[in-house]
């Protein structure tokens, strides 16, 4: 759906700065074909405890809300996959026995894609179970030109990369499915998108299948159902293929464009 | 000598619990006279690093040994750090019978990490 309508906007000569956020499996990267030419690791500060002045007191582990250090006897262990990078410990420490060292993550990668389409994605190291750190640099990093709009990626759910990938965006688009599933994800995920404030707008993705318990939904909520997309043999083939749907169903074109210009009048501005 | 046994519930015939960073309870028991005391596991509902918490708790407790169904990788690193001995109980039964165990040498010394850590 984000690979589509940004080769939508980039065919009204729009090119948007499309940002993978799904940060764990990057995908949209097979779609709209990027060649990177920029790259930078993503690093975090985890703690790393000076054993010659530690005194094992206890301290960093009462302050470390994620329990990422553990003192036991004289030892001081830290569990880096747990380490939030808050920096807690190293300024609670009354010893000044914590320095700080990077922790590589992942990286970020840019570049040109499709049709004009300025394209950067994260991507976590094998193994690593911190995403929010990936993501928020991303946004940093890769930032838009004047008046270009930013599609951004997001992984599924409602977890801390899904708010970290949102946060601060002018529209949130939710893509379900009409199912007791889609229903039970699409509940969480417009929660969260209206306790950051985010206006909302909804597609039926595999629409045809299941039931009209989303669609309800969606009517008692008042949220706009902006785009149906049809449960079929060919879309799924091509996105297999790595095609978008709009490069599948050429005809979705003005669909999506009618898309892009209801997100654009609720926003109070043209897309 | 004391060990620790995780537990469903806060005496010697609750439930061994399988899990051990989320047990609700550390049972400390004396196998020479089977006395007990129940001690809640603070670390039970904690959002992540359950496991680290936990282990320190245990490491309180002065325990020469604990007795649980899974260790994961973190409380793993944490009790062998603490220098804790570490027992696997495969089986449902309660932390009578799993001490029982221990004194028979029934129960496994835990290997490698049961499961991997979660994390949010």
């Amino acid at each position: 759906m984000a690979t589509s309508l940004a080769l939508s906007l980039a065919a009204d000569g729009k090119a948007p700065l499309f940002l993978d956020c799904d940060v764990e499996a990057p995908n949209a990267g097979l779609f709209l074909k990027p060649t990177f030419e920029q790259r930078s690791d993503v690093s975090v500060l985890i703690p790393r405890v000076e054993e010659a002045c530690c005194t094992s007191c206890g301290r960093c582990a009462e302050v470390c809300q994620y329990h990422a250090i553990a003192v036991l006897g004289k030892k001081v262990l830290v569990f880096s996959q747990l380490c939030h990078a808050c920096g807690s410990c190293r300024e609670q420490c009354p010893e000044d026995a914590i320095r700080e060292v990077p922790s590589v993550l992942g990286v970020l990668e840019a570049g040109p894609a499709q049709n004009g389409i300025a394209f950067a994605r994260g991507m976590m190291d094998v193994g690593e179970p911190m995403a929010g750190p990936v993501i928020r640099k991303l946004k940093q990093w890769a930032s838009p030109g004047d008046g270009q709009i930013v599609i951004l990626d997001a992984p599924p759910g409602t977890a801390c990369p899904v708010v970290e990938s949102i946060r601060g965006s002018d529209f949130l688009l939710l893509v379900t499915e009409p199912t007791p599933f889609g229903l039970h994800d699409l509940k969480l995920a417009v929660q969260l998108g209206q306790e950051l404030s985010l206006p909302i707008g909804v597609v039926i993705n595999r629409d045809g299948i299941g039931d009209a318990e989303v669609e309800q939904y969606c009517g008692t909520e008042g949220l706009p159902i902006l785009l149906r997309v049809p449960f079929e043999r060919a879309i799924a083939e091509g996105t297999a293929r790595g095609r978008t749907l709009l490069e599948i169903h050429p005809q979705m074109g003005a669909r999506l464009r009618a898309v892009l210009e209801q997100i654009g009048a609720r926003l109070g501005s043209p897309p | 000598m004391t060990i620790v046994v995780s537990t469903t519930g806060s005496d010697l015939d609750a439930m061994l619990d399988p899990r051990f960073g989320r047990a609700a309870f550390f049972l400390i028991v004396d196998p020479e006279t089977m006395a007990w005391q129940g001690h809640r596991n603070s670390a039970a509902d904690a959002p992540g690093g359950a496991g680290t918490q936990a282990a320190q708790l245990v490491a309180g407790l002065k325990a020469a040994a604990v007795i649980s169904g899974a260790f994961g990788p973190n409380a793993f690193r944490a009790l062998e750090a603490a220098g804790i001995a570490m027992f696997q109980s495969s089986q449902a039964g309660t932390a009578r019978q799993a001490v029982e165990d221990y004194k028979a040498g029934r129960l496994e010394r835990a290997g490698l990490p049961s499961r991997s850590g979660r994390h949010g």
